[in-house]
């Protein structure tokens, strides 16, 4: 198995998900080495810090250091619970992961649950791909059937039940706490941390939250080990990363390609910007990541260091990608629509501040706007940043501020001349 | 322990506990809205956002725990923009309208809102509405539009109701507070909600746009319903009560009312208040002077004592009645003569009387209840009898107390309950004699042989067990215990039980004063005759504190016989009833809003309030009117001048924590099974049926728990008669019956109806317990 492409294994077909093609590609031999070889949890934690793989949920928190984090004597039950709820604008990888190499989802969890000591896992899969959510059970039930699954794991005393939950589309349930408050089968609303979830997760227990790209990259890690995958990428950001191309290009997809991969590279791979035009601005980590104008990032890297330093965030690898013809007005209200609706309403700045930033977006995209509101808004996305229960709040701010740190003369002709600039 | 610095301040506070709180011990006060110390941390509202050393955003003082050596800023510029900012939003959707919000002027939202609120809203877009929905008689939702969502009301429910009848709907700014699919809120606490909610969003019903908050002075007093005794805030305008709040006190009902004790004072306001002394001249009623029908009174109870004699006198009184009251009553029956007075007027079974070691009580203070690790309640309607008690065993069990039941009905306690053992009433005893056997079995004790001989079953086997693992045991009598007619059984049995697990035996108190009337004496002391003695051998003149015989009694049958076949009858009462059947003096006398008076409660704590506005119309207070009474008979020592001078007299002399005892000796115990054959009644008396005022408290009239009593019965029960649910029967009782619906109930044992007591639809029955017939009525579908 390649290097390249080795979380969306490069041959797509209908079969290719099956556990035995999966066998026949390297699959489960990473859990089987350390069944086989009886390796201590700690060295798989050392070796996911080796390897520098970084959160791909969107914080890009790293790993090995998220899984040091778990109580190792508690008594009890522990879990280790997948992130499969994908609701970023813009971010669609997850599911292709699903689609296409659910097993290896399944084995990453399964290594989780040994290096953690946790006997339960859960998936929570996005509530409107019912049939990626069907695949991913069949998958289950092929790892139970051939004693990858369940008790006494390849006749190990290692044992672990992993389950599948499918959300119903609410954005904010792939928030990692108000995840485990939907698990749980509650209103899907973040939790206030601290207490974090490592120390009071699902049902009070501990409990390690991962992305599905994150699971599905631990496989190679302990085959290969740690350093070769750091190798595929740079250093502190280790490792392949799959990026949803979608937008003003030609090609749109998912392209899996090492971290540092120049992003006009990336734009190459996906088939240049469309029908010949100009490319204006990039979102470059999925919807709630500030925009950055096209010039920049031509110059930039895709990896989670490069894109930070030219301003934004990789976020969840979601490439939003805009040519000239885009009304950046237009755009933000589309984006601000987003998270005024996904709000869940629990705390105040963001329940009230994103009906506002909505608001008053809309105001200017419909000819209404004031000059006045540009201020406005930046006031308003500054007493939402930081002030909130969850990160949703920053979410909705980072666009507007995005958008008018590098758009604001765009703004200002909208309002002046009551119509679009392009 | 933590030492931390709050503006400047040291504090020191344990580890765990958060900023806000330990802002308060430094006597800094933090704004904030979803904060309560009552209820879990939400930390939605984002007001409490402060300053912290070395955090890189300001954090919500509410949620964030302290650590050593903190550092916080309370009203730095970081923080104060940051609540400033927070204020904003918290108008934006706010209408800005307070001189027309019921909460104007006592409003949390409106107070912040000057320090942190800005002059001009810079929000220029459209307000969101909420269309309001109707959640029932007592709470209002109609200004919902003002709603911030701090969610204080939903945990209330969850956490202290112990029921979610309000809950957040929707997401985002589309949020809103409603009840599950248009149900009403039925709660018997569902009126904290209300001083819960920090802005005008729910408002009470009764209450709202009657008064404006700075209109209303204030005044303590105690509540006159269950045996809590509540402190309450009586808020008065124009010498009427306006409005009653819970007046905060952490070792009786912390800072929450039952609905009882916050709606009933519209019972005060009823246009059945009697106003004037009457008296009844050759058939009919006459309003007169008060010498005229004082002196009537006197004239005819002296006649009767010194005619046929002072033990022909019989003086019945609510335990809802003051101490002072109380206390005058026993000393003027026995000032002419007579030994009979009583105010265990639902009580039926006295043989415990004489063998006593005190007045029976909690046995414990309130505030011990949370603590108890194992609670058996035996016969007990926990919830509506003692709404807050409740909510404290509720506590109990959350800390993982586990609680058993034996009681002839099942209903929700809204806990979890460990042990049930749901038998008719005439197989409590026997439940209990089994519990005490298999208790005894465990601690290798030994018990009588009358005990020995039971048979112990399954539920009685896992409360022992239960009893037996348990390091502070609680045994509690509830009322219907203490109103079955083997209540002196259940009591012996329970102490020893309760003495088997080294734990607490308490009876749960039936009302206000049911302690102060063993402190007053007003019970019988030498020969005299109890309470259902002297409705069983009828009297020839009675005098009635505070007593609606129909309404207030063991048996309303034979009180009605008993009242009407009496030559004189002189009814002190707050209203006019159905006594003008049967009296033929009424006196009108205070309710506890409109005297001073001291209540006794059910921890034996002595509270005395003052009047919170002067008597309606001629109305006097009680103890009053029987100093007058005691003067007009010529008695000697009826000279006070002020009500704290009659309880001085009552209480002098006696230790009342020495008073306070619930031993009994010298009752044999008989605790033989079931076997009388019939359906037996099963009677609760409802939450909103169990004393004068509450009957008259319009708005709980219409609540949930008011409805018309039914015919309960077990499915099978209702089988083997032909019923169906919904359909009228006839149930017999004695000489009476009364037409009622027939309802299913699976949770109650078969062998039993049960019809509510102290409700006028089946006052034509006989006793609370016992046989009754129940006939289906042909046709008869309600
Ligand atoms: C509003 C919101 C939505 C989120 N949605 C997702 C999501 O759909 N998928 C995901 O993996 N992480 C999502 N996250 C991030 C998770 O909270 C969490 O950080 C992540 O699952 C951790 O996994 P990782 O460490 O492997 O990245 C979201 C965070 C926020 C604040
Ligand atoms: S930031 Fe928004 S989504 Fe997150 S808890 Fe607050 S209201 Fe809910
Ligand atoms: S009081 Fe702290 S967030 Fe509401």
């Amino acid at each position: 198995m390649g290097a390249l492409g080795f979380i969306l294994n490069a041959e797509e077909g209908e079969r290719s998900w099956r556990l035995a093609e999966y066998v026949k590609r390297g699959g489960y031999s990473a859990l089987k080495k350390i069944i086989d070889e009886n390796i201590p949890p700690e060295n798989i934690v050392a070796e996911l810090k080796k390897s520098s793989l970084r959160g791909r949920g969107g914080a890009g928190f790293p790993t090995g250091l998220k899984w040091s984090f778990m109580p190792r004597q508690f008594p009890g039950a522990k879990y280790v619970v997948c992130n499969s709820d994908e609701g970023e604008p813009g971010t669609f990888k997850d599911r292709d992961i699903l689609r296409w190499n659910p097993h290896m989802v399944i084995e990453g969890m399964i290594i989780a649950g040994y290096a953690m000591g946790c006997a339960r896992g859960y998936n929570y899969i996005h509530g409107e791909i019912w049939e990626i959510y069907k695949r991913f059970e069949e998958a289950l039930e092929e790892a139970r059937a051939a004693k990858l699954l369940g008790p006494n794991i390849l006749g190990s005393d290692f044992s672990f039940e992993l389950q599948a939950h499918h959300g119903y589309g609410a954005y904010i349930c792939g928030e990692e706490t108000a995840l485990l408050e939907s698990i749980e089968g509650k209103k899907g609303q973040p939790r206030f941390k601290p207490p974090f979830p490592a120390s009071f997760g699902l049902y009070g227990k501990p409990t390690t939250i991962n992305n599905t790209e994150t699971f599905a990259s631990i496989p190679y890690i302990i085959r290969e080990g740690g350093q070769k995958f750091l190798e595929l990428g740079r250093p502190n950001n280790g490792g392949t990363k799959l990026f949803s191309v979608s937008g003003h290009v030609n090609n749109p997809g998912n392209f899996e390609v090492p971290l540092g991969t120049p992003f006009k590279k990336l734009l190459e791979m996906a088939g240049g910007v469309r029908n010949g035009h100009k490319l204006k601005a990039v979102i470059p980590g999925g919807s709630s990541m500030p925009v950055l104008p096209g010039e920049i990032m031509m110059e930039t890297d895709m990896d989670y260091d490069s894109i930070q330093k030219a301003g934004s965030y990789l976020g969840s690898g979601a490439v939003i990608v805009m040519d000239e013809t885009t009304c950046m007005v237009r755009a933000l209200e589309r984006l601000s629509y987003f998270y005024f609706e996904e709000s869940c309403g629990q705390c105040t700045p963001c329940r009230e501040g994103t009906g506002w930033l909505y608001r008053v977006v809309h105001r200017i995209e419909k000819g209404e706007g004031r000059q006045e509101d540009l201020d406005l808004l930046l006031s308003v996305c500054e007493n939402i940043a930081g002030r909130t229960i969850c990160a949703l709040g920053d979410a909705a701010a980072w666009p507007v501020q995005g958008m008018l740190k590098h758009y604001r003369s765009e703004f200002e002709y909208h309002i002046e001349h009551k119509r679009c600039l392009v | 322990m933590a030492k931390i610095e709050i503006d400047g301040k040291q504090v020191e506070i344990e580890n765990g506990r958060t900023v806000i709180e330990a802002a308060h011990l430094a006597g800094i006060y933090i704004p904030h809205f979803c904060y309560h110390k009552k209820l879990s941390i939400a930390a939605n509202c984002r007001m409490c956002l402060v300053q912290v050393e070395k955090a890189p955003k300001p954090l919500p003082a509410c949620a964030t725990p302290v650590t050593d050596g903190m550092k916080v800023f309370t009203a730095s510029e970081q923080a104060v923009k940051a609540q400033k900012g927070v204020m904003e939003f918290l108008l934006i959707n706010h209408p800005l309208d307070c001189p027309v919000c019921d909460k104007g002027g006592e409003c949390e939202l409106q107070d912040l809102a000057v320090g942190y609120g800005s002059s001009a809203s810079r929000y220029q877009e459209e307000k969101r509405m909420v269309v309001p929905k109707e959640v029932g008689p007592l709470i209002s939702t109609k200004e919902m539009s003002r709603c911030i969502n701090c969610t204080r009301c939903v945990r209330f429910g969850q956490e202290i109701g112990g029921i979610m009848e309000l809950g957040q709907a929707f997401r985002g700014e589309h949020a809103e507070i409603m009840s599950f699919v248009s149900n009403s809120v039925d709660s018997e606490l569902s009126g904290n909600m209300i001083d819960l909610c920090p802005v005008g969003a729910l408002t009470s019903k009764p209450f709202r746009f009657t008064a404006r908050a700075w209109e209303l002075s204030h005044r303590r007093s105690v509540s006159p319903h269950d045996s809590l005794g509540s402190n309450l805030t009586v808020q008065v305008k124009n010498n009427r009560v306006m409005r009653v709040l819970p007046a905060e006190n952490e070792e009786i009902n912390e800072c929450w009312l039952s609905d009882k004790d916050r709606f009933s004072y519209e019972g005060l306001n009823s246009g059945e208040r009697l106003t004037k002394p009457m008296i009844k001249q050759n058939g009919a009623w006459q309003e007169v002077e008060w010498q005229a029908a004082l002196e009537y009174a006197a004239k005819g109870l002296r006649q009767i004592a010194d005619g046929a004699g002072a033990e022909h006198i019989g003086a019945l009184a609510t335990p809802h009645s003051t101490l002072e009251e109380l206390y005058l009553l026993q000393k003027l029956v026995r000032s002419v003569g007579s030994d009979n007075v009583d105010f265990r007027l639902r009580q039926s079974d006295f043989s415990a009387d004489g063998k006593q070691a005190g007045a029976p009580w909690l046995g414990m203070p309130i505030a011990e209840i949370n603590t108890r690790d194992r609670i058996l309640l035996v016969g007990s309607f926990l919830r509506k009898d003692h709404p807050l008690l409740a909510h404290r065993a509720r506590d109990a069990v959350k800390k993982g107390a586990q609680a058993s039941i034996v009681h002839s009905a099942d209903d929700d306690l809204l806990m979890n309950v460990a042990n049930k053992a749901i038998v008719a009433p005439d197989a409590m005893a026997n439940v209990l004699a089994q519990i005490l056997k298999a208790l005894a079995a465990e601690k290798q004790a030994v018990v009588e042989a009358s005990v020995q001989s039971a048979e112990v079953g399954s539920a009685a086997a896992a409360i022992a067990k239960s009893l037996a693992s348990g390091e502070r045991v609680a045994v509690l009598l509830g009322n219907f215990a203490q109103q079955h007619p083997q209540a002196a059984q259940l009591q012996v049995l329970g102490q020893q039980i309760a003495a088997l697990c080294g734990g607490k035996f308490g009876f749960l108190g039936e009302a206000a004063n049911s302690v102060g009337g063993h402190l007053a004496k007003a019970l019988p002391r030498a020969n005299g005759m109890n309470a259902a003695a002297m409705l069983a051998a009828p009297r020839k003149a009675y005098i009635l504190l505070n007593v609606e015989a129909e309404l207030d009694t063991h048996n309303p049958q034979q009180a009605l016989v008993a009242m009407k076949a009496a030559d004189l009858v002189v009814a002190l009462s707050a209203y006019k009833h159905q006594a003008t059947d049967y009296a033929d003096v009424l006196l009108p006398i205070a309710p506890f809003s409109e005297t001073s008076g001291t209540f006794v409660n059910t921890e034996g704590r002595v509270q005395s309030f003052k009047g919170a506005i002067k008597p309606l119309g001629e109305a006097r207070p009680g103890w009053k009117v029987l100093r007058v009474l005691g003067n007009l008979l010529n008695e000697t020592g009826f000279e006070y001048d002020t009500s704290e001078a009659v309880r001085d007299e009552a209480l002098s002399g006696v230790d009342v924590a020495a008073q306070l005892n619930n031993a009994v000796q010298g009752v044999a115990l008989e605790t033989a099974g079931a076997g009388s054959g019939s359906l037996q009644r099963v009677s609760d008396v409802p939450i909103y049926s169990a004393d004068a005022i509450v009957r008259r408290a319009a708005s709980l009239q219409n609540t949930r728990d008011a409805e018309a009593p039914c015919a309960l019965m077990h499915g099978a029960e209702l089988s083997r008669l032909g019923v169906h649910a919904g359909e009228q029967v006839k149930v017999s009782q004695g000489e009476g019956s009364a037409i009622l619906v027939a309802a299913a109930d699976d949770r109650l044992p078969q062998g039993v109806v049960r019809v509510a007591a102290g409700h006028a639809a089946t006052a034509g029955l006989g006793a609370m317990f016992g046989a009754v017939t129940v006939e289906p009525i042909t046709g008869g579908r309600a």
